[in-house]
């Protein structure tokens, strides 16, 4: 790096410092709510020092919501559970049709290939609501409405554009001369897929998988739609907190920073690929 | 050991055509090198070879068999590239064994072939390091193992020493003729140095524009080459050429160049009647103070000392430039001196204006 002047680096951490709390204060005071009662939370003016309380937390995880209507079950761990259950198995199953279907695209010119690959991408633009009503009454019809199955096959709109594309950079920058010796020493082409296309784009793969993990675990609208309180995601289970009797602003803080933290904790390991895999392989290591 | 056979190849990517009716065929245990200036289809032939893409017209056969449709790990084809195509994420020894065409390579006996082969070519202390961790002489010994081990019947190199430094090239060059030896496969060398190919190669094969030019043995395409294009493309510094229209005169035939009036030797037949370029190699001028006969005016323009000779730009009478390669201590002129040009008439060459054929005056070189 060059040399910095004394006013560069002091502007630099100057600068550094408000964006940091710009972007990191919400975390931080939902961080501090998750540990405040209800009536700390919504005390005018706030204040930053109190006496903790690990009340919120208790009850996300007993399922037990103390209210002033009386008690009431929250399924939070199920919902958190259903939120693994669905994310992993819509990226893994969009790993199993997006790899191949990348690696077409970044190596063959067919009929219709951009035409198909575009199409493909252009899901991620069109408003999900857009496509919700159609897909419930069809869900309905064929049965797939309220199942694992069906949220899952539906999270394929977010997950399968992003790793196509995503990968596809990634096969791209493999020189093909490199595949093509592989199959020269007596290889078949699946071999050469799975022995040197694959784990060359390793870290592609591993970063587009990562980021549509978050987004499938972002996700609200379809879950909400789709699904009833058994199957529903954190995102769509949090609304239990909005009772009769008041919003339960302390469980909300509490299970958003529950949820947050495995996406946060995978992330912050992954941070390197994700970074790599976001350039669509622009950067090589 | 199978033969390499090509039979009038073509292919055309829209309106380039890289492959014209390429018609060649290398011996078991023969090296032929490819030579051709960049854009002349050299990587295109290798690739159709290798099966990268197929040809458009014509069949390419080893050992007898059609491999034309075939994929391309049924070929039998050890192949190394310029670029060497090592796979990143695998040590050396992984890189050469994968070129182990049997399962049974994965046992005891692959190993032992491995070691053989990477102590014939010096890497075994960086067998257990990846690409990223070798030099660049290393990585080619590495991609040479690869495509060295499986004892394919046919061995394709595309300008393997392309990207390795000059020393290592020459070193290169002296152990590769028997190492592309050892195993009797039938090899293609593809390369854009011509002493690359000369040093190589039994036979080579000059490409330009899609079509052999010639192929012939290195003497042969150095003292007889078939075209101007041939003979410009071999020798540095490159051949004189001067544009002449021969006559016959007293049973001799004559040219004027630059004005003066040279014999070309005894006419065994008609003249040429038709214009004419005569290319006569610099190392075949000879330069004196005195004129004479058969002389040609020249001022000496630069004077380039090398080591092993020297190399005089010439500028003759009517503006042409030609070149004198001479030994060191011959070259005692003065830049800005006049002097005259000099050759032996059985060291000229001619070739038609139009067609950029040789034109064969006598028999008397292949007497020779």
């Amino acid at each position: 790096m060059e040399h910095v002047s004394l006013t560069g680096r002091i502007f630099r951490g100057a600068a550094l410092t408000l964006i940091l709390l710009f972007f990191m204060f919400p975390i931080v005071w939902i961080l501090l709510m998750s540990f405040q009662s209800n009536e700390q939370i919504l005390r005018i003016p706030p204040r930053l020092l109190f006496e903790p309380t690990l009340a919120n937390y208790r009850a996300l995880i007993s399922g037990q919501l103390q209210t002033a209507a009386g008690n009431l079950e929250i399924p939070f761990m199920h919902n958190l559970w259903n939120s693994f259950v669905l994310s992993s198995a819509a990226v893994v199953l969009a790993l199993i049709l997006g790899v191949p279907a990348a690696y077409a695209f970044a190596r063959f010119k067919f009929r219709l290939g951009e035409t198909i690959a575009f199409t493909l991408l252009s899901f991620r633009f069109a408003p999900p609501l857009l496509v919700l009503l159609p897909l419930s009454l069809y869900y309905q019809q064929i049965g797939l409405n309220d199942t694992y199955a069906g949220i899952v096959w539906v999270y394929q709109l977010i997950a399968l554009p992003l790793i196509l594309w995503i990968v596809r950079g990634y096969f791209e920058d493999i020189s093909p001369d490199i595949e093509h010796a592989y199959r020269l020493a007596g290889h078949s082409w699946g071999e050469t897929f799975t022995r040197i296309a694959v784990p060359l784009a390793g870290p592609g793969i591993a970063a587009a998988g990562l980021l549509s993990f978050i987004f499938c675990w972002n996700n609200f609208v379809f879950a909400l739609i789709l699904a009833s309180a058994d199957k529903q995601p954190v995102t769509v289970g949090a609304l239990a907190f909005v009772t009769a009797s008041g919003i339960q602003y302390g469980q909300i803080a509490a299970a958003i920073v529950l949820s947050v933290t495995p996406t946060l904790l995978l992330a912050l390991y992954a941070q390197r690929y994700l970074v790599e895999g976001l350039s669509l392989g622009a950067v090589k290591g | 050991m199978a033969r390499l056979e090509i039979k009038s190849v073509g292919k055309t990517f829209g309106a380039v055509r890289p492959a014209d009716a390429l018609s060649l065929a290398v011996e078991p245990g023969e090296i032929v090198a490819v030579f051709g200036p960049s854009g002349s289809g050299k990587t295109v032939l290798l690739r159709m070879i290798a099966g990268m893409f197929e040809p458009d017209e014509g069949d390419i056969l080893i050992g007898g068999r059609s491999i034309v449709g075939a994929a391309p790990e049924r070929r039998g084809i050890g192949m190394a590239f310029q670029n060497f195509a090592l796979f990143p994420h695998m040590t050396a020894r992984a890189n050469i064994a994968s070129g182990l065409r049997t399962k049974a390579g994965d046992g005891s006996a692959g190993s032992s072939k491995v070691q053989a082969i990477s102590r014939l070519l010096k890497i075994e202390h960086v067998l257990d390091h990846v690409p990223r961790e070798l030099s660049n002489g290393q990585k080619q010994r590495t991609a040479l193992a690869r495509a060295l081990i499986g004892d394919p019947d046919v061995l394709l190199l595309d300008d393997p020493l392309r990207n390795v430094d000059a020393k290592l090239r020459y070193e290169m060059r002296l152990e590769l003729p028997s190492l592309l030896r050892r195993g009797a496969a039938s090899v293609l060398y593809v390369t854009q140095d011509y002493r690359e190919a000369m040093a190589i190669a039994d036979r080579i094969a000059v490409l330009v524009n899609g079509r052999f030019e010639q192929v012939a043995t290195p003497e042969a395409i150095y003292t007889e080459p078939a075209s101007v294009a041939v003979a410009r493309l071999f020798g540095d510094p490159t051949i004189n050429l001067a544009g002449i229209q021969p006559f016959e005169e007293h049973g001799a035939l004559f040219a004027v160049i630059s004005g003066a009036r040279i014999r070309l030797g005894a006419s065994d037949g008609p003249p040429p009647d038709r214009p004419c370029w005569l290319g006569i190699r610099p190392e075949h001028l000879a330069i004196s103070r005195s004129a004479g006969d058969d002389s040609i005016r020249a001022r000496i323009l630069a004077i380039t000392p090398m080591h092993d000779k020297a190399v005089l730009l010439l500028k003759l009478t009517d503006d042409t430039e030609w070149l004198a390669a001479l030994p060191p201590r011959a070259a005692d002129g003065a830049t800005a001196e006049d002097v005259f040009i000099r050759f032996a008439p059985e060291d000229a060459l001619l070739f038609d204006r139009t067609s950029g054929q040789r034109v064969c005056l006598s028999h008397r070189r292949q007497a020779a």
